[in-house]
């Protein structure tokens, strides 16, 4: 009994400091943005004036963000739903081939992804220059999010049979795909969104290379802050990231979490 | 049947047309540009016949298996315990270290920095301890930091979830045999976390071969290949070269990716 | 409660076969006649391919080619379900979780743009019709098995369907529970004189609820025909197999006479050449054995409460299935007589 009590201290003690290792940074960096002089800690005082600064500075890139994201989400939604329903109907080598296709801007770094684009599109002027360059990026990057996140959760329901039920009451395709596929994919589609706006508006490894002097997303902003300003400002820039991201990483994991309980209560009616 | 079939291949249609002309396209294109230097497609082998490159592959696969380890280690020996030992703050452990969970790779960077940089909070705990700063943020250790900074929260609930699916009644079963504490975490644990060790160490993996980000934000000097794509892209102008590097090292981490998948035997959730 | 009837539908399948795109086949070519408002049970192991048969009939498989579905003497092979107004009932219910037990009811209606008081008044009659009102606004993963299973027969029956298809629907249900729901599912039927197929692997359900059953064997049909007939009357020996219990003895049928090995049996009515008996248990008594037909030994003997089941060998083949509502014990190895009545001997 007292080794485990022993092993069960130590696992605690361990996880604490990795916690200190995510945690310390990011409540260092927000202390940072709002200090007068970092060097000198917070007896300095605190002031908004960073932020200010940054607001000043960098509020174009703060908008083109939300508003990549918010189109690369609808553009997801519109690509990426129906393929996900097509994928959980057929389920043979031909559907299996596409979702590992669909996956593969995932897996190959962004930076080759970017410089592909570039060598194909680049002398596109008008479309090399405007923030859809960008967004195709972006939607590239996201949509297998999307697509898995659905998938995921019309392969966990019986599709086949509720579809099946619906037509044998006269549903045809739309109704059924609108009335039973779409509300009950309602929580893949949530989960989708969050993590598809999450990661664009984080997006930097291919944006680096996709932007343009006049379509400067925030990551991009963060990496000049970083590169030329002071850490006070920078780390300004990283609070208003913050601000903008933690709402949608807190609701994620709120998603993640009652969908279980959902389920054990499912169970319990069953018996 | 066939008006089925043709419905589903309409909705598949759109996100179809989207990703061959934005990606297999310009994927085919690099690769063609990445043979269209000097060297033609000898250039594809430029990275192992060329020494500096091969250099850069050589330490960006060391960092990236060294990531690896050390996020597995971690992930396992926290995600496990916060898995088995429902206590008071659990939930909200679990909540911090699956906090950073998207943040992009150029703000991990500048956690590096807070943490080991020239102002960093490690720099200041030497000099108070020992009168020396300790700087190393804006090197390959630094790199190092970030990226398991990176995977650790996406590899703690990959394993947290397989250990939820953990038969408790196999643990017993080998307790009931006479197995130690330690045999059980050998024997029983550990085997049945493989296929989420494989399929987590695979994303590690290929988000330490691949990521720009943290290099980008802590130092253009770090040797390692995503920064050496950039190198010769932005200031040597060497877009064949880069093209063919960039080429190499998609096709080398979607292969550990799939290797991975196969290994693991389940769809490998797929990051960033 | 119920308002104006349902014109029952005739059904007819000609030439109707099925095989998969993998190459397998579910079904051999099947021809078979439902009169309006007759309950037809399909029944059979799983892979018999009597699902397969009620799905061609609902229009969710298209038979191969050759075959056709008559609803009433029209052919409907090309009409897809939704177009062919059956109602039907899936063995995992299939209700839809995102909507509550009134949403789902009235589903059907709503598809086919029904006004909204309409909807709410039929809704409401489902609800009655099945004793489920209290249930009207749950959602459906705060239902038991049994509930969900009376808000799919509603559901389906909302529609007033042309006939209604049930899928194995009391499969996922626990043993008493079903006994409860076939008798409300019998007594439903009945009501509405509604034409119904049945689909189950439960000779028991299929007893009780069929006018006819059909036994399905590797994608054919063994046998069709009245409960009793199929009982009493079995084609083949699966069929006689599969339904009930069936005792078999080898022997040869000599002048108003099966002689075995462990005894005769008066048989007057004796095929010429048969050399197999087939008998059920409740025709067999346990006798004394100066008044026995045939003499075994007990290998087993299993007190069931009302009665004993003794399993008797008799010869080299399988041991009688006997039973008795004498009051004793009986003994490994012990001696008993069985007396045969000779009405329930059958040859094939």
């Amino acid at each position: 009994m007292k080794k485990r009590a022993v092993l069960f201290w130590a696992q605690l003690g361990f996880t604490l400091m990795v916690c200190a290792f995510l945690i310390v940074p990011v409540v260092l960096s927000m202390l940072a943005g709002v200090t007068v002089n970092y060097q000198n800690g917070l007896e300095s005082g605190l002031t908004l004036r960073w932020i200010g600064e940054v607001w000043a500075g960098y509020r174009q890139t703060i908008f083109l963000s939300i508003g990549i994201s918010l189109v690369c989400l609808a553009v997801t939604l519109v690509l990426g739903v129906p393929a996900a329903y097509v994928l959980a109907k057929r389920q043979n080598a031909m559907t299996r081939a596409i979702e590992e296709l669909l996956v593969m801007p995932v897996a190959v770094p962004g930076l080759a992804t970017a410089l592909a684009l570039i060598v194909t599109y680049g002398g596109a002027g008008g479309f090399r220059t405007s923030w859809t360059f960008i967004l195709v990026g972006h939607v590239l990057f996201t949509l297998p999010f999307m697509v898995r996140s659905v998938l995921a959760v019309l392969s966990a329901i019986d599709l086949k049979t509720l579809e099946e039920s619906a037509s044998s009451l006269g549903a045809g395709f739309g109704q059924r795909f609108f009335q039973i596929v779409l509300p009950n994919c309602r929580g893949g589609i949530l989960a989708g969104s969050l993590m598809v706006v999450t990661l664009s508006m984080g997006e930097f490894n291919m944006t680096w290379l996709l932007h343009t002097p006049l379509t400067k997303t925030l990551p991009v902003g963060l990496a000049d802050a970083y590169a030329s300003l002071r850490l006070e400002i920078g780390s300004a820039y990283t609070l208003v990231f913050f601000v903008m991201i933690v709402p949608l990483l807190l609701a994620m994991q709120a998603m993640s979490r009652p969908r279980k309980s959902k389920t054990a209560k499912a169970d319990i009616g069953e018996e | 049947m066939s008006r089925e079939s043709a419905r589903l291949f309409a909705l598949l249609l759109p996100a179809g047309v989207f990703f061959l002309a934005f990606f297999l396209l310009p994927l085919a294109r690099l690769f063609a540009i990445g043979g269209s230097g000097k060297e033609g497609f000898a250039a594809y082998a430029a990275i192992v016949s060329d020494a500096n490159y091969f250099s850069s592959l050589m330490s960006t696969l060391a960092l990236a298996a060294m990531t690896t380890i050390t996020t597995l280690v971690i992930s396992g020996i926290s995600g496990v315990f916060l898995q088995r030992h429902k206590f008071p703050g659990n939930a909200l452990l679990v909540s911090m270290l699956t906090f950073p969970l998207a943040f992009p790779g150029v703000v991990i960077g500048f956690m590096v920095i807070m943490l080991s940089g020239r102002q960093g909070l490690i720099g200041d705990i030497a000099m108070y301890l020992t009168g020396e700063k300790i700087v190393f943020a804006y090197s390959m250790a630094g790199l190092f930091m970030g990226y398991v900074y990176f995977s650790v929260p996406r590899t703690i609930l990959t394993i947290m979830a397989a250990a939820e699916k953990l038969d408790p009644r196999i643990e017993e079963a080998a307790r009931s045999l006479g197995a130690s504490t330690w045999r059980v975490v050998f024997d029983v644990i550990l085997p049945g976390l493989k296929p989420a060790f494989i399929a987590a160490g695979a994303i590690c993996f290929a988000t330490a071969m691949g990521a720009f980000g943290t290099a980008f934000t802590l130092a253009t000097r770090i040797n390692v290949l995503p920064m050496v794509i950039y190198t010769e892209f932005t200031l040597q102008a060497n877009m064949a070269m880069a093209a063919a590097l960039s080429f190499v090292l998609g096709a080398v981490t979607w292969l550990v990716l799939a290797i991975a998948r196969t290994a693991a035997g389940s769809t490998v959730a797929a990051a960033g | 409660m119920m308002t104006d009837p349902v014109q029952p539908l005739a059904i007819a399948l000609s030439r109707c076969g099925k095989t998969f795109a993998d190459g397998t086949r579910a079904l051999e070519p099947l021809d078979l006649e439902i009169k309006a408002g007759e309950t037809v049970v399909f029944l059979g192991p799983s892979g018999c391919g009597k699902t397969t048969t009620l799905r061609i009939i609902a229009g969710l498989e298209d038979p191969d080619a050759g075959g056709r579905v008559l609803f009433d003497g029209v052919d409907v092979t090309a009409q897809p379900i939704e177009q062919r107004n059956v109602g039907m009932v899936f063995q995992s219910y299939a209700l839809f979780p995102n909507m509550t037990v009134a949403e789902n009811i009235g589903y059907g209606l709503r598809v086919r743009r029904a006004k909204k008081p309409a909807i709410a008044a039929r809704v409401d009659e489902m609800l009655g019709m099945m004793r489920i009102e209290p249930l009207a606004d749950r959602r459906i993963d705060q239902l038991s098995g049994g509930q969900r299973q009376r808000v799919a027969l509603a559901r389906a029956l909302a529609v007033r369907p042309r006939a209604l298809l049930l899928d194995e629907p009391l499969t996922a249900l626990d043993a008493k529970l079903r006994d409860a729901l076939r008798l409300e599912i019998d007594e439903l039927l009945r009501r509405l004189g509604i034409t119904a197929i049945y689909v189950t692997h439960d000779q028991a359900e299929a007893m009780a609820l069929g006018d006819r059953i059909a036994v399905m064997d590797h994608g054919k049909m063994a046998q069709i025909g009245p409960p009793r007939e199929i009982y009493r009357r079995p084609a083949t020996r699966f069929v006689a197999d599969f339904i009930g219990t069936m005792n078999r003895i080898s022997g040869v049928a000599r002048g108003g006479v099966f002689v075995t090995d462990a005894g005769a049996v008066p048989w007057l009515e004796a095929p010429p050449g048969t050399t197999e008996a087939l008998f059920r248990p409740e025709d067999v008594t346990v006798v004394d054995e100066g008044q026995a037909h045939l003499k075994g030994s007990v290998v087993a003997a299993f007190f069931l409460g009302d009665r004993t089941r003794l399993f008797v060998k008799v010869d080299a083949n399988k041991p009688l299935v006997v039973e008795t509502d004498a009051r004793r014990d009986y003994a490994h190895g012990e001696t008993v007589g069985l007396r045969i009545d000779p009405r329930g001997l059958m040859a094939l």
